[in-house]
């Protein structure tokens, strides 16, 4: 279980975070959304623990920022908004590394993860070669590795991704979701910002509406994706259709009429 | 890009090839180093004595014994040390730029020397005493780690190290560690400049027995450590945040780190002098031929530094015989050209 209590985050002289509060649940997706400077990635940060917070986050009963590193690290993996590699590390060396902090070991799965994302034929290559969607997805592999069982005896582990699909095309990005639904009915967690609302539509348990350092709405897709909630947040007339199989769809207004 | 296909496969490195070539190279630099030498004593014409039973000649003895083995272990502790420096360094600057004598670290050491040399006569003589030969190199490696701890502080934001900013604060630093040096020498009297002169000549011609020793109890502990530090420097390559995140204790790190290139490159500096470029090279030759995974580069960097340090004084005392260069002028011209080619490839990555 993911338990956010009261937090609180400043970054330099702006309160970030003003007040969450939020349960994220193992065996579900959780989707965070709100637009630029909502404080989704503080969010996702803090709960990593790169940032000193106020309040409580507590991550399968243990306080976060009080975790030794280690620790965290057989708990959860986080992919990260973006990441350069400082050395020609080969793409298998890059995903063994997530492997090694992770408290599973084996080869095979260093394997496994590279097939999983797709990358099998670029296990021995530079990372730096690859194009800025494949690094994305290495760094994926990384994580995945780190935590390859969603369940472990120690309990369910978690996903924390920071716009995992950013840089993707849309095939790699729907192959990247269902990725997150498998490890989430393996019994994992996974929390993930998106920007994308569909997308977020396709694969949410739960959506977490933020504006302006606080969450605006919380729910499963449909409760959250409303015409006066998203326009009102956004800035932006939008309209949430149904679809058939799929549920919620969400369609930007014609630009024409924007430009009028 | 054909290199692609050559580079090291999981479980079975080129380097597990690699490691006995070097340690060769090492081996037949140390036979080359003791066999060769001014006073014409070869190792051979020694051997032979000893096979037809007459026993060393005294002078044979006094050379091989007291001058060139102290010789021979200087170059290979302070050539390992420095390569070994380089390559932590660099680890934790995520720069393959960053070297100890380049970034100002050497020039901190220096500093804290000649303080040493010049100062020492102000402290109490007790603790003179004490320290004795160790007064020095233990000077120089505080020199050398307040100037990395300054220019981590300085260069580093976030676990982001920026070429440029690195290398204008290694200037400014050796610049004012410089200066304070001058000013040192301006306050030394006659015996403590000859004795500055000695040791800033960058050689190892100085060798002793009891140099040696003082300078081993900081380099030697520090090669032993350095290996542990790999994991978390192949971590702290993708950044500060992402090694956090894969469970690297970051500030430990740092600190451990810090403190092993201080130990290294100040001890190295104490024992010869400044000797530039060693901490640049070896490790970006290692990375090419074998990867730049930090378990093994630590470890190669400390054999193949040895071994080409040990060539460069070689070259040093054979090239005006009967006089020596500088080892420093050898292992500048050898690395320079090296380190202007690093930094050209990175521009054409737009990475300063």
């Amino acid at each position: 279980m993911l338990r956010i209590a009261d937090l609180h985050v400043r970054l330099g002289r702006a309160e970030v975070l003003t007040g969450i509060d939020l349960d994220a649940a193992p065996g579900e997706v959780t989707v965070i959304l709100g637009p630029n400077g909502s404080g989704k990635s503080t969010l996702l940060r803090a709960v990593s623990g790169e940032i000193p917070y106020a309040g409580s986050v507590r991550l399968a009963g243990h306080e976060v920022a009080r975790t030794a590193p280690w620790r965290l690290a057989a708990l959860r993996g986080v992919m990260e908004q973006a990441s350069t590699v400082a050395f020609p590390f080969t793409v298998a060396e890059v995903v063994r590394l997530g492997l090694q902090s992770g408290i599973e070991a084996g080869e095979e799965i260093v394997a496994a993860a590279l097939a999983e994302v797709g990358l099998s034929a670029f296990a021995h290559r530079p990372i730096q070669e690859l194009s800025g969607g494949q690094q994305a997805r290495a760094h994926l592999a990384r994580v995945r590795a780190q935590v390859w069982h969603p369940s472990g005896h120690a309990g369910p582990r978690w996903l924390l991704l920071d716009e995992p699909v950013a840089s993707l095309d849309i095939g790699h990005q729907v192959e990247v979701m269902a990725i997150l639904r498998r490890f989430a009915q393996g019994g994992g967690g996974v929390v993930a910002v998106l920007h994308d609302l569909n997308l977020a539509a396709s694969v949410a348990d739960r959506i977490v509406l933020m504006a302006a350092g606080r969450i605006e709405a919380a729910g499963p897709p449909e409760a959250v994706l409303r015409d006066d909630l998203l326009s009102r947040v956004y800035g932006c007339p939008l309209r949430v259709g149904v679809a058939p199989v799929r549920g919620p769809w969400v369609l930007p207004p014609p630009i024409e009429a924007l430009s009028a | 890009m054909a290199m692609a296909l050559d580079l090291p496969r999981p479980g079975q490195p080129r380097a597990a090839r690699l490691r006995p070539w070097l340690v060769a190279l090492l081996l037949a630099a140390a036979l080359l180093s003791v066999g060769s030498g001014a006073a014409g004593v070869s190792l051979h014409g020694v051997l032979g004595d000893l096979l037809s039973g007459q026993g060393i000649a005294a002078r044979d003895k006094v050379v091989l014994l007291d001058i060139r083995l102290p010789r021979l272990a200087m170059g290979i502790l302070v050539g390992a040390g420095l390569a070994v420096a380089g390559a932590v360094m660099q680890g934790l600057f995520r720069n393959p730029l960053a070297d100890p004598g380049i970034v100002g670290v050497g020039a901190g050491a220096g500093l804290g020397a000649v303080g040493a040399i010049v100062l020492g006569g102000l402290l109490p003589g007790a603790l003179v005493a004490t320290l004795g030969q160790y007064l020095v190199p233990i000077a120089a490696f505080l020199g050398a780690w307040g100037a990395t701890l300054l220019l981590y502080r300085v260069a580093s934001r976030g676990g982001r190290t920026s070429v440029a900013v690195l290398l204008l604060a290694g200037i400014a630093l050796a610049a004012m560690a410089g200066a304070l040096t001058g000013v040192l020498t301006y306050l030394a009297d006659d015996r403590q400049l000859r004795d500055l002169t000695f040791w800033g000549m960058g050689s190892l011609a100085g060798a002793s027995w009891l140099r040696l020793i003082a300078g081993a109890a900081l380099i030697v502990p520090a090669l032993l450590l350095a290996p542990r530090l790999a994991r978390g420097l192949d971590a702290l390559a993708l950044g500060e945040a992402a090694a956090a995140h894969m469970g690297t204790d970051i500030e430990r790190l740092k600190r451990h780190s810090v403190l092993v290139v201080a130990a290294l490159a100040g001890a190295a500096v104490a024992l010869a002098g400044g000797i530039g470029f060693v901490g640049i090279v070896v490790p970006h030759l290692l990375r090419l031929l074998a990867g730049p995974g930090h378990r093994r580069l630590l470890v190669d960097a400390a054999l193949l530094g040895a071994a080409l340090l040990v060539l460069a004084d070689l070259v040093a005392r054979r090239v005006v015989v009967p006089a020596e260069l500088p080892i420093g002028i050898v292992t500048a011209v050898l690395g320079a050209p090296v380190f202007l080619w690093i930094l050209l490839r990175r521009r054409g990555f737009g990475g300063l």
